[in-house]
Parts: structure tokens; sequence; C-alpha cells
């Protein structure tokens, strides 16, 4: 700690004290005085100071933690402070004891961790002053790829027997249920802006096509969700196509400013077009998916047909629909991990990245940018739509007014967080944006503001996101191996 | 038998600035043909209309073998590479810097794996001719790897490998699209006397061996004019002089352009005399 602290220079202390009074300064008129009036229309104002006292506490902590802290353990740091600031606040307003103490069990664990990453990041410091810096073997690599073959199927083990935990109840499932929505939304944009490198700020368009497709296509022509679902990423995917069209000679802020320009025209034509989409009204009953067309969820099945729990002979109970829901969004994204795990070592993958990389090189090697943005538009819009059906489906009802801008920024805020181009980046960060606002729930008008301060720790720290590295989509270690087995195979055969 | 690249007549200008005036030239398959001139002279402006960067303002590029003559400027961008067979490198070395050096050396042979769209797809069920394919492409940047000494760097990213690396990998990615016709940008820009003369060695392999015509942009006078076969000489936008390195070293037109004046003995020292340059080599 000490050494890093004398190679900033200056004292935290100090400088957390005057950032602190800055913090006063600015918020003591602008939050902590409100004006209010009742029904008789007499204005007065009303006093906050707790509210003040919170930021200037916040801005106190960070600005003590900032220089202090640095790297991937400094994140812990961050949240530790956050959380304990927060777990002292919100017990001077209105927690209860258990909330109280499972905060700074929390804030305390957190720091703990913290510091002592912080602590053994230092002795590696000092240890790999000077590096021996060994090349990756082929036998390293071979290791890495089984053990992180087998992390995932842990995950997807765990992600599989979560429902039948015993503390996974509706409140549960509906969150990994949104947590793995946006998953699917953060895997597809990623394509665009985290491979093709091309700002998307209009993603939310695609997932409302893919809404709005479902929706009709069940209400109108009575198509199952099995067969709508493919519909919806099709249609989608045309939708991308042709809003890709115009902005292929566009690049940097000005494809941003058009991308943001369609997500905005297509929530209003579904605002407007009250005989197609139903106006602001949208549009209700929705239908929800059956058990693979065989048995629906309903409680009371309509004459001659059976229901889940009638076929399996299982009690009723509401959350089947939910977990079935839950397996399907699942599958979904295992679907999108895969694909897009393997779009991007295919020729289309490392020409997306070359396009992110340097777009007049791409046309000097024959790369054509047009075609190559276009078939990234119009994937990441399939998966954009997918996600769109699913949500229609889980809804039961659509309107334009889930189809926000604030939907596309979350969903872009989840891929720059992460990590621009790692899957299990946007992984975590789909973590942390979905689930801190959830988890922050208690505090009521603050979780918008400690997810703020967490986006902000995490540029700070971690400016190209939280896992920026790269990993190569093809091994000259590996390929090498494959060379020479194909040559001794060439030298055994006479 | 006709050249393989024959320009005539090509003018670009940039609003009042004629930067060039019908220029014509040519460039034979398998020989190395040098263009050199004072900074600012329009070699790399004819190189981005060769490359389809710029739509020329008159005249014509045509690119003809046994197959058949294709008429550049008519064609857009990144054809020129694809289906002209048409490479280049830059002045600024333009690699994909964040890619590793393989994954630049397989990028470059996208055309090749990404012909039509439901083949390239085939990585999705792993078909066996996307797996084939990739093999052969995998090959191919491996040879160069090896070529090139690389093996080393092969997984670094571009960006990190040392300049001299960066301007050989350049070329090597150029090479893996495959092309009849190679455009050098200042390929030895930056490098040292060592790397010059091993740079001067893989382009003449790179000529016999793969037959490729190579159209080079230099200021190393002395690599021009040990290895070229015909130099053409660019001032203002105008072609002063053209021949072989000899004819155009005692060009009185090009020294001028040069020097402002005629005064040989400083154009001895800029561009070396034969036996001198001979004698240093040895």
């Amino acid at each position: 700690m000490t050494e890093i602290r004398n190679q900033q220079g200056g004292l935290p202390w100090r400088d957390a004290f005057f950032g602190s009074i800055r913090a006063f300064i600015l918020s003591v008129a602008i939050v902590g005085m409100r004006t209010t009036s009742d029904e008789t229309g007499v204005l007065w104002i009303d006093y906050k100071p707790w509210d003040v006292v919170t930021i200037v506490a916040t801005v106190f902590v960070v600005r003590l933690l900032l220089p202090s802290a640095r790297g991937a353990h400094s994140l812990l740091v961050g949240l530790a402070a956050l959380v304990s600031v927060f777990a002292i606040i919100g017990y001077a307003r209105h927690f209860g004891e258990i909330q109280f103490a499972t905060f700074l069990v929390a804030g305390l664990v957190l720091s703990v961790a913290g510091f002592a990453s912080v602590a053994a990041a230092n002795e590696r410091m000092r240890t790999l002053l000077t590096p021996a810096s060994q090349p990756v073997t082929a036998g390293a690599l071979a290791r890495r790829a089984s053990r992180n073959r087998g992390l995932v199927l842990l995950g997807l083990a765990a992600a599989v027997l979560f429902p039948f935990l015993p503390f996974a109840d509706r409140y549960w499932l509906d969150l990994a249920i949104l947590i793995l929505t946006y998953l699917v939304l953060g895997w597809g944009l990623n394509i665009v802006v985290g491979l093709a490198g091309l700002l998307d700020l209009g993603f939310v368009a695609f997932y409302a096509v893919g809404a709005y497709a479902y929706a009709l296509l069940a209400i109108h022509l009575d198509v199952s969700f099995w067969l709508a679902l493919p519909l919806a990423a099709l249609l989608a995917a045309f939708a991308g196509f042709l809003l890709g069209f115009p902005v292929l000679r566009l690049r940097g802020d000005y494809f941003a400013i058009v991308t943001l320009g369609f997500g905005e025209i297509i929530r209003i034509v579904l605002l407007n077009w009250s005989e197609m989409s139903g106006g602001p009204d949208g549009l209700t009953g929705v239908p929800r998916p059956s058990f693979f067309g065989i048995a629906g969820f309903e409680r009371n099945p309509s004459e001659g047909e059976t229901a889940f729990h009638q076929l399996f002979g299982l009690e009723f109970s509401t959350m089947h629909r939910i977990v079935f829901l839950y397996f399907i969004v699942l599958a979904l994204a295992v679907l999108a991990s895969y694909v897009a795990k393997t779009l991007r070592r295919m020729p289309i993958g490392r020409a997306w990245e070359a396009l992110r990389e340097d777009e007049i090189a791409c046309q000097a090697v024959g790369i054509s940018r047009a075609s190559i943005k276009l078939w990234a538009f119009m994937i990441s819009a399939a998966f954009g739509g997918m996600a769109g059906a699913f949500f229609a489906t889980r809804q039961g009802y659509v309107s334009p007014e889930s189809f926000t801008f604030i939907e596309s920024a979350i969903v872009l805020a989840i891929v720059v967080l992460g990590g621009m181009g790692s899957q299990l980046g946007v992984f975590l960060a789909t973590l942390l944006i979905i689930g801190l606002p959830e988890a922050f729930r208690e505090v009521e008008q603050y979780r918008m503001l400690v997810f703020g301060a967490a986006m902000v720790l995490v540029m700070i720290w971690k400016p190209g996101g939280l896992l920026a590295g790269r990993e190569p989509s093809v091994r000259y270690a590996q390929v090498k191996n494959r060379m020479r087995k194909k040559l001794s195979v060439l030298e055994e055969t006479p | 038998m006709s050249p393989l690249l024959k320009v005539s007549d090509l003018t670009m200008r940039f609003g009042g600035l004629t930067a060039i005036d019908a220029l014509s030239f040519e460039a034979e398959q398998g020989k190395i043909t040098s263009l050199i001139g004072p900074n600012g002279a329009g070699k790399t402006t004819v190189f981005n209309c060769l490359t389809g960067f710029y739509r020329p303002g008159g005249g014509s590029i045509s690119l003809s073998d046994d197959a058949g003559t294709l008429e550049l400027t008519r064609m857009t961008g990144h054809r020129i590479n694809a289906r002209g067979r048409v490479a280049r490198t830059f002045q600024n070395i333009r690699l994909f810097a964040r890619m590793t050096v393989l994954e630049n050396l397989l990028v470059a042979q996208h055309v090749s794996l990404h012909r039509s769209w439901f083949p390239a797809m085939g990585g999705l069920w792993n078909s066996a001719a996307y797996r084939q394919a990739q093999e052969k492409a995998i090959d191919v940047a491996a040879s160069w790897i090896e070529r090139l000494d690389l093996e080393d760097w092969a997984d670094q990213e571009a960006g990190s490998l040392p300049y001299g690396h960066q301007r050989r990998l350049e070329i090597a990615r150029a090479m893996c699209t495959g092309p009849r016709l190679l455009c050098l940008d200042e390929p030895a820009a930056g490098l040292n006397g060592a790397e010059s003369v091993q740079l001067a060695k893989l382009l003449e392999d790179m000529r016999t061996e793969f037959g490729v015509g190579i159209l080079l942009i230099e200021h190393d006078m002395k690599m021009v004019m040990d290895i070229s076969h015909h130099v053409i000489v660019l001032d203002y936008g105008r072609k002063i002089a053209q021949g072989s390195p000899q004819e155009v070293r005692n060009d009185p037109a090009v020294i001028r352009a040069y020097l402002g004046a005629e005064q040989d003995d400083d154009l001895e020292d800029l561009i070396g005399d034969d036996t001198t340059g001979r004698e240093i080599e040895a």
C-alpha cells in the first residue's frame, strides 16, 4: 500500500477532504434542498441532510481509496467502500437490523478481500520486476483449454440445476431470466460493437422488431413460439439489413448518431401505427409458450387438452411456467454463446475484428467493408430479435414503452463494461449491471446512484472494461503442433 | 507479351492541385519497377489510384494477363485486391495491430476463404470443407511466418512487433492475398542496413518464386538502384525520366529534380555510383 501511495505523491487524506468539500458545495443546494408543495399549493423547502451526507461520505471514501488501488483487485476495494458506506447511511435512515448486518458483513468481506489483493499485487510486483517471459507452450494451452471447458461445463450444470435449488423462488428465477435475456442481447450487440467496432446506439430497434414480430405472428396467424422464434430472428436480421444499408459508408460518431435515430424511428412507428401495433397501448394477449406444443401451463386447461402438471402428474404450480421460461432463455443464451464464439474464430469473425482495427487495410486485403458490416449488423440483429420474441412471450404483452433508448444504453453499457469483445466480460458485466440495481433495490432511489458510481469506478480502474484482454482466435503454438503431427504421419506412411 | 500493368494518361486532381498529370508507365510481371521522386511528387497518389483508394480524374489503368484485361479505374475498393489481385503496403504501416501475426496473415486470405457465404459459414457446424480450407489457410500463413523468421512472434499482437518485423509482416500479409502485382510504399523506410539487405533479398525471392510484379516506391536509392529493373522518376505529378537504373542515374532532369541545380557531386553522394555501391556491399 505505502509504496503505491508514495509513487502517487500527495496525501490521500487531504485529497479526500477537499474532494468531499467540493461534493458538499455541489450537492447541498441541488440534492439537499427540495421544493415541495401540498394540495393547497403552498411551497416550502424540504431539507434532506442525509442525502448530502451520503454523497459527501461516498466521495470521501472513494477519493481516499482511489490512489491506493489500481488493477483488478481495486474493484473489490471500491465495492467494499460503497457497500460499507451504504450500510451505515442506510442504517441511519430506514434499514432494519438484518439488512444492516448483511450489508456490513458484505462490506467487511469485500474490504478484507480487496486489501488482501492489493497487498498480493504489491508482492507480485516486487517479485516480477525481472520477468522471465516464458513462451506459451502447446501443452500449457491444451491444459488451459481443458480447464476452461471444465469451468464452462460446471457453470452450465449450475445453471441447469439452479431452478431446483431450495432458495430459487420466484424472485430469483425472474432475476435470472432477466439477466439471461440481457446476456443474449449483450452477446448479440457484442458482435457489432465489440468485434466490428461499430458503435450501435439503436440496438433496441431489433429487440422491438423481434418482440412485435412474435406478438403479431402469434396473435394473428397463430404461429407457435418455436416456429416464431426463428422467424422473429429472421425478421430482425432483415431489419438489420435494411438499417445497415444507409450507414455502410459512415463510421465513428456519425454511425452512432444514425443508429440512435433508427432506434427511435422504430419506437415512434410502433407508437403511431395503431392499426398494426396497437399504438401506445401495445399488443395484449400475446400467447405464453406451451410445453413444446404438447401441453400448456394453465391450471384448468380447456376441454380436450392436457396441462403440463396433468401430463406429468404434478401438483399445479405457477412456478412450472417460470422454470420453463428459464430453460428457454438458458437455451437461447447457450445458442447465442456458441454462435458468437464460433463466429469469432471463423473468417468472418476475424474480418470483423480486422474492420475494427483498420478499415483501410481491410479494403487493401480485399475485404468488402460493406458486406462485412452488413453481416455483423444482421447477425447481431438476429440475436436481438430472438431476445425480443422471448421477451414478448414472457411478458404476455408488448408496448413501445419497453423499447426506449435506455434499453440500448443498458446493453451498450454491458458490452463496453465487459471489455469490448470478451464473452465472459459481457457475462460479468450483465451480472453487475442487471444484478446490482436489483441487489440495491432496498435502498430505492439510491440504487441508480450506486449503479452510476460502480460504472465510474470500473472505468477509472479498468478503462478497457472488466476483461480487456483479447484471446487470439487461433494460436501458432497449437497449429504448429498439428503440422508436426501431419508431418510425422507423412513420415510413417512409406 | 503485353505488360502486366499499363497506366496511360492517369490524371488526379485535388481541387486546383494537379497531383498526377497525364502519367503513363508500365510494369512487367516478375520484374521490379521503381517509382522515385522528391517528396510530394505524387508517388503515393499513384498507388492510391492503382489500389482503388482514389478515383482518378482521367486516364486508364489496365491489368492484363493470359486470361484477359481488367480496367482498374472502373473497379471499386476491395475488388481491386479481390478480383484484380493487386496488393499493397502502406507508407505508415497499417497492420491489424491488436490481432496476432498469425491472424493478420489469415485475415489476408479472407477472400479465398469467404468466396461464398454458405461454405464459409460451415464453421458453425464444423463441416469438412470448412476445416480443410482453414487448414490450408493456416499452412499458407505458417509458411510465411517461417520464411520471415517470425515464429517466436507468431502469437504476439502485430502492433507489439519491432518496426522492421512489422514492415516485413505487412509485405507477407499482402502476399497472402495471392497478388500478381504488389505495390510497396517505402518498404525500407526506417530499416537499418542489415534489414534493408534482408528486404531486398525477400523482394528478389518473391518475384522469382511467385512471379509477382513489384511496383516499388522507395527513397533508399542504393536499394532502388540495386534491385530495380526499371525506374520511373516523378516530379510534380509528371514523369520526368524513365529507364534502367543506370540511365536514370545519369539523367540531367533527375538531377535537377532532386537538387534543384546541376550539382553532380551532391547527386553522387545521394544515390552513389555503381562502383562505390558494390564495394560497400562486398
